[in-house]
């Protein structure tokens, strides 16, 4: 299975169309290299900025360039990106409904051994609550280009979540519709919705159980706002028992957003996978997928519980 | 040039006036500052700025961005003696539906961007200077910051970025009135001595007098002729200026004037319109 860096594709895709596209400004701050905004930098470097350790001021900047016609992509680690610089995300980007793609990485706990300062698990929260931001997950490589060029085409502020490690594509390009999650594998007994990294987990976890005669659905919505209400009603409609699965603490991320629409059109059991209420640490990537309940291991003993209801 | 400054003096002095009778009728807001601030907003938009009110998106305008956007009832004064709107229209401040809110809303024509939340407006205004730049155009980018947000670590970060970036066609101005909500600004936070505290960041500093509008002019046309750095100007102001009651006084940053106290406010413009304004 391909091994891709979400990042890689990401400075890859703005490349390509800020080739097509003259009005692409790229903005970083201090973390070019990481965030792989240096590729566009070194192909454009008329047309990137780096604004040194200053997040704030990077995404403010962003707004009043956005006002001008075109189009930001503004890169830094998911920690910053969202609780650092959230007044001038909220007030300056969302307000004004500027052309500001936020394109953060190294979320959540698989940062590793950076420890809990740069382990963002709060940044969909944050970002879900403002008006006017649409917010996407990809699962891998591939989903993260269609994620780019989606945020690319449709108007308005954007963020897009990527992760630090290498990750297996799963995905295949015509699956991605922005706004639309779709089922990656199918099952009878209950179904798994999932984002980002956690579809992976979901995937293999749902394999285990099928040796175990369980019967697993897995659903990768990728656009956590706007979300795609219709699939998720559908979903409850036709399991009566989901299993949220996120990189992201239990308040505000994915299993939020689906509880808050069954808890209005159709109730049913929703169980969760994600971080209780707690700051992550310092390890190796898989050891904390462990830690923290997230792993593929963990979401087959709760879905295992889950179908015994 | 004496003729020239007598109809801005009388132009500055109409939007004090329709400041107080817009905050009176609003209830609530924030008269000192504003007051504060009339001078520079009127040199700005009728001699200083090109931009066209009946194109307010004119590709070519040079553009103003209110970072201290409390301060807003002198900006919508000024835009509806331009003519971007009508006079009426002021009346609705801080109503339910109207565009003219609390703070800047960029549904009001004339205006760029909202603002309101202390600290971003030299970012923004960064921004549109840079993409001035990548587009090779000669438009100017016009910031007013208050003193007291000048607290804000983003505008030191802005700052930086800007004379980093060369923003030669970004002039900040701050409307240094000495005062913030808790008191003087030298209390609460000194902000001193900031001449040196901007020059140190990399930018032209001029300062004047923020209520001598031929001070005020040549400031502003020293600023164009600056290369390679940002200008600001350091324009001393007094809080409430124009009336009596208000000026210096604390309690009116964010206390609107009673019936009693609007009438006096509009009877001793009204004096100044006469003893300072008309031409024989």
């Amino acid at each position: 299975m391909e091994q891709l860096y979400q990042r890689d594709v990401y400075g890859k895709t703005i490349v390509e169309l800020g080739k097509k596209d003259k009005n692409i400004i790229v903005f970083d701050a201090d973390l070019s290299g990481s965030t792989r905004t240096a590729l566009f930098a070194k192909e454009f470097p008329d047309r990137f900025f780096n604004f040194g350790i200053a997040e704030q001021n990077m995404m403010a900047t962003a707004a009043g360039l956005a006002s001008c016609g075109k189009t930001v992509f503004v890169s830094t680690f998911a920690m910053f990106a969202s609780a650092r610089a959230l007044d001038q995300v909220r007030n300056s980007i969302c307000y004004n409904n500027l052309n500001v793609k936020i394109v953060a990485t190294h979320s959540g706990v698989t940062v590793g051994e950076d420890g809990a300062s740069h382990q963002a698990l709060e940044d969909v929260n944050f970002m879900r609550a403002i008006p006017n931001m649409k917010v996407i997950i990809p699962c891998d490589g591939a989903e993260t280009k269609n994620a780019v060029i989606a945020a690319y085409e449709n108007d308005g502020p954007f963020y897009v979540r990527l992760g630090r490690a290498k990750v297996n594509t799963l995905s295949e390009k015509k699956d991605f519709v922005f706004g639309k999650g779709y089922q990656m594998c199918e099952g009878k007994d209950l179904a798994i919705i999932a984002c980002g990294v956690m579809v992976e987990e979901a995937i293999i976890a749902a394999s285990v159980l099928k040796e175990k005669g369980i019967s697993v659905s897995v659903y990768n919505v990728h656009t956590i706002k706007p979300i795609d209400s219709e699939l998720i009603i559908n979903i409850a409609k036709k399991y009566g028992k989901i299993l949220v699965c996120e990189e992201h603490q239990v308040t505000g991320g994915l299993y939020s957003a689906v509880a808050e629409i069954l808890a209005n059109k159709y109730p049913v059991f929703i169980e969760h996978i994600g971080v209780e209420d707690k700051f992550g640490q310092s390890g190796l990537p898989k050891e904390l997928m462990e830690c923290y309940g997230l792993s593929s291991s963990c979401i087959a003993k709760k879905a295992e519980q889950i179908s015994r209801r | 040039m004496e003729k020239k400054l007598k109809h801005l003096k009388s132009k500055a002095n109409e939007v004090r006036k329709l400041i107080v009778e817009m905050l009176a009728r609003a209830g609530s807001g924030h008269p000192g500052g504003s007051l504060s601030s009339a001078d520079i907003i009127t040199c700005l938009y009728l001699e200083i700025m090109r931009h066209n009110p009946k194109e307010p998106k004119w590709p070519d305008r040079d553009k103003f961005h209110l970072s201290k956007g409390h301060c807003c009832p002198a900006l919508y004064a000024v835009l509806a003696v331009c003519g971007y709107f009508s006079k009426e229209k002021l009346w609705t401040l801080r109503k339910l539906n109207s565009m003219l809110q609390g703070h800047p809303d960029k549904r009001v024509p004339g205006i760029e961007l909202a603002s309101g939340s202390l600290g971003q407006g030299l970012s923004i205004a960064l921004g549109m200077a840079l993409g001035a730049k990548i587009d090779k155009k000669d438009s100017r980018i016009y910031c007013l910051m208050g003193d007291g947000e000048l607290q804000e670590g983003n505008i030191w970060e802005a700052a930086m970025a800007a004379a980093h970036y060369k923003a030669d066609n970004l002039c900040g101005i701050v409307d240094c009135n000495h005062f913030q909500i808790d008191g003087r600004t030298e209390d609460v936070m000194n902000i001193e001595p900031l001449v040196n505290k901007w020059e140190a960041f990399g930018w032209h500093v001029v300062s004047c007098d923020g209520h001598n509008l031929e001070g005020l002019l040549n400031a502003f046309s020293e600023a164009k002729t600056i290369k390679l750095k940002p200008t600001v100007i350091i324009a001393h102001t007094v809080k409430g200026k124009g009336v009596s009651f208000m000026e210096h006084v604390v309690d009116f940053h964010g206390r609107v004037p009673t019936e009693k106290e609007r009438e006096i406010a509009i009877r001793e413009l009204s004096e100044i319109e006469k003893t300072e304004c008309e031409t024989e």
